[in-house]
């Protein structure tokens, strides 16, 4: 699915990403932790195709050049970020957003726009499983949202475009204990052999909720150790003080 | 800075669409101005005796009077001696069906997308079109008037109904008013004139096409819009011109009178060429417009989106009269390369319990600067007066300017005045959170656009909503969700 090598990632000669590797499957779920400041959005973003990083490296996605392609041809391909935080648009939709996005990937598959009253349908059957009343399809985009109101907003976008490779950047912080299962619901029921997620938290025990296939440190703009599930019980237990020592 | 912005200033450097120029034989006066032009505008147009000499008090007027300099906009001095101030495509001098306009024209009006053949066919619009000075066609005409409506050309209404124009002309925007407008006073050759008569609510939209196209041409047309007790209208205006190295100065004025229970709206997709992407050529876009809400319960409502010229200037403003009635100015203005606005509104709250509501939305990009100025003003006399003020600036990227310039002059302690102001930058953040769901960086800046107009956009008439959204995607990018 996702074959990252020796990615350095840098902004006005600061290097961030110094090096990474990593190898995602089709169907595995990559959990990724690490200390504030060491490089974990800037994967997000880079892999996003955000601009202003000078980049060296390759990734490989679907068998394409991801580096190469523009932002937006990166998620019609089915490449999902769910921001650390999400943005604002005031005046625009939720729903008009949404609509916009879905025919976007609709229209660069060939397909012909979503039906209207189709749309709507899977749309409130959606946002129901995200938790938030319906009223939220017609505020503009998380304008005026709480803090735990836009993260359930991005998995609601999720669910609706039915990514591919879904990159969750922190989706759990400053959530309550029933908005992290809200969360781990929304990412479970996408979970298929076909779909792979990497999940950036601080948290260990989203991880109980998502149980990831593969668990990885990232410091210092490197992957500095890998595991299962029991390497973030170690750091929850421990931190990452022991790692520079290993 | 980096491709994004690259990307939006590629998108911002668009072309102007409507920079063809026409062929059309003109039949116009040689440059330059004197009471011999002004009398010769009067003579060509056949004018009744008060005409010729309400313009020539004006041009004496404007003789005395110096171009306003408060503005917040900067041009080299305009040379009046070099206007031409009378250009008619050379028709037949009265037109009684579209069957009879010069062809070439049709097509000039095709080109910009109005088709009068196609409007009359399909649509529920009345159009009459000005062209240069000259009103060509007014469609609809017959239809209207079996309503008791009516809508002609200026200067057909000054042949028909004199005592009509000879009540209210001047009487909102009189020639003392302001540079501009006297100048308009003493030399417009046409425009459009709507009666509205009592208790009559016009089936359609009424609309005006404007279009210059001869060089060195100055436009000055006058509309006069009167509705009568409970009647109502809505009205349209647009205007375009070709591309040219000079600038052209276009020099219009607007009056409206509502009254008792009245409506007027009056909604403007203003599309003149705003000259190249250095800041050359452009229209001098020097606007009076005014409404006066005469009767009780009359409402006047302005919106415009504002996406041309070199130099906007305009104000148009409610005069609220009559008790209980009712102003509105909705407002979209953008400015891109060198344009530049100063634009805005004044209402002015005499009768009691009277109302106001200002939504000003100002995109700048570019270099271009874009200014709101809007008084309100409530007298001693207007007790329980209302006004609600939202002014909103938009910039994309870090060379353009947004400056606002609000008046309020309360003189009545009753009176609730509110004001509120933001500025915005469309972010790069924006622009990568919607390029992340698949959208282009066109579409991401129309969608955020789009967002931050709304309000406005709202107001239009449907019709006029979807040309407004692609006249500000054209301005900005392509086409606005
Ligand atoms: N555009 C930028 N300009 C300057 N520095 C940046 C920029 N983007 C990221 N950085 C710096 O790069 C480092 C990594 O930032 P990043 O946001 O990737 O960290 P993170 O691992 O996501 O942290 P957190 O856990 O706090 O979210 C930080 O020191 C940050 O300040
Ligand atoms: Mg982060």
């Amino acid at each position: 699915m996702l074959t990252i090598k020796d990615l350095h990632a840098a902004v006005d000669n600061k290097a961030i990403l110094q090096g990474l590797n990593l190898t995602i499957h089709p169907g595995e779920v990559h959990a990724i932790m690490g200390p504030n400041g060491s490089g974990k959005s800037t994967l997000g973003n880079v892999l996003a195709g955000r601009d202003g990083y000078d980049i060296s490296g390759t990734v490989t996605y679907q068998h394409q050049d991801l580096l190469s392609l523009a932002p937006e041809v990166r998620a019609q391909a089915g490449l999902f970020l769910a921001f650390q935080y999400p943005i604002e648009i005031p005046g625009v939709s939720n729903i008009y957003l949404l609509k916009a996005a879905l025919n976007a990937k609709r229209k660069a598959q060939g397909l012909p726009e979503v039906d209207a009253m189709d749309f709507l349908n899977s749309v409130k059957e959606k946002i129901k499983a995200v938790d938030l009343d319906q009223d939220f399809l017609y505020r503009s985009v998380n304008e005026g949202f709480s803090g735990g109101e836009k993260k359930r907003n991005e998995l609601l976008q999720m669910l609706i475009l039915e990514p591919s490779m879904i990159i969750l950047d922190e989706t759990d912080s400053g959530l309550d204990i029933d908005a992290l299962k809200v969360v781990a619901d929304g990412v479970n029921s996408l979970r298929s052999p076909e779909r792979s997620f990497m999940v950036i938290t601080h948290y260990q025990r989203l991880l109980d909720y998502i149980v990831p296939d593969f668990v990885h440190v990232l410091a210092n703009g490197k992957i500095v150790a890998s595991g299962g599930k029991e390497l973030a019980l170690k750091l929850e237990a421990q931190g990452y003080g022991w790692l520079d020592n290993a | 800075m980096n491709t994004a912005n690259s990307e939006l200033t590629a998108l911002l450097n668009q072309n102007y669409q409507h920079g063809f120029v026409s062929a059309i034989e003109a039949d116009a006066l040689p440059p330059g101005l004197s009471e011999d032009t002004v009398r010769a505008i009067s003579f060509k147009k056949n004018e009744p005796a008060f005409m010729l000499a309400w313009r020539l008090k004006a041009y004496r007027h404007w003789l005395t009077m110096t171009e306003p300099v408060w503005a917040h906009v900067a041009y080299p001095p305009i040379d009046y001696q070099h206007i031409v101030y009378y250009s008619a495509p050379k028709v037949k001098p009265t037109l009684n069906s579209l069957d009879e306009v010069d062809p070439e024209l049709l097509r000039v009006y095709e080109k910009l997308g109005i088709s009068l053949n196609e409007q009359k066919k399909l649509s529920n619009v009345a159009v009459d079109a000005v062209f240069d000075s000259i009103s060509v066609a007014t469609t609809f005409k017959d239809k209207l008037l079996s309503m008791g409506v009516i809508f002609c050309s200026f200067s057909e209404a000054v042949q028909k109904y004199p005592e009509l124009v000879q009540q209210y002309l001047g009487s909102i925007v009189p020639y003392t008013d302001n540079f501009f407008a006297a100048l308009n006073a003493a030399v417009f050759s046409d425009g459009s004139f709507v009666y509205i008569p009592k208790g009559v609510r016009c089936p359609m939209e009424l609309s005006t096409y404007f279009r210059i196209n001869a060089a060195s041409t100055g436009q000055f047309e006058r509309t006069l819009i009167i509705a009568d007790d409970d009647a109502y209208v809505s009205y349209l205006e647009g205007c375009t011109a070709p591309m040219r190295d000079e600038n052209q100065l276009h020099a219009a004025v607007v009056e409206i009178i509502a009254l008792d229970r009245a409506t007027v709206k009056y909604s403007t997709v203003q599309n003149w060429y705003p000259g190249d992407k250095d800041g050359k050529g452009g229209i001098y876009n020097f606007v009076t417009k005014r409404g006066a809400c005469r009767g009780v319960k009359a409402k006047i409502s302005w919106t415009q989106v504002e996406t041309g010229s070199a130099i906007t200037w305009k104000y148009p403003s409610v005069v609220l009269q009559g008790d209980d009635s009712v102003g509105e100015f909705y407002s979209v203005a953008v400015t891109n390369n060198y344009q530049q606005a100063d634009t805005g509104t004044k209402m002015i709250h005499i009768g009691k319990n009277t109302s106001s509501t200002i939504i000003s939305k100002g995109i700048s990009a570019g270099f271009g600067q874009n200014a709101y100025r809007g008084l309100v003003r409530i007298n001693p006399g207007a007790t329980h007066a209302r006004n609600y003020t939202q002014c909103d600036s938009l910039l994309m990227g870090d060379r353009c300017g947004a400056h606002t310039f609000p008046y309020i002059e309360v003189k009545n302690s009753t009176a609730q005045v509110e004001h509120e102001a933001t500025t915005s930058k469309i972010g790069a953040d924006q622009l990568f959170f919607c390029q992340q769901r698949g959208l282009s960086a066109e579409d991401a800046v129309n969608l955020i656009v789009n967002g931050f107009c709304r309000e406005v956009f709202r107001e239009l008439p449907m019709e006029f909503a979807v040309e407004a959204q692609k006249l500000l995607g054209v301005s900005l990018e392509g086409s606005v969700g």
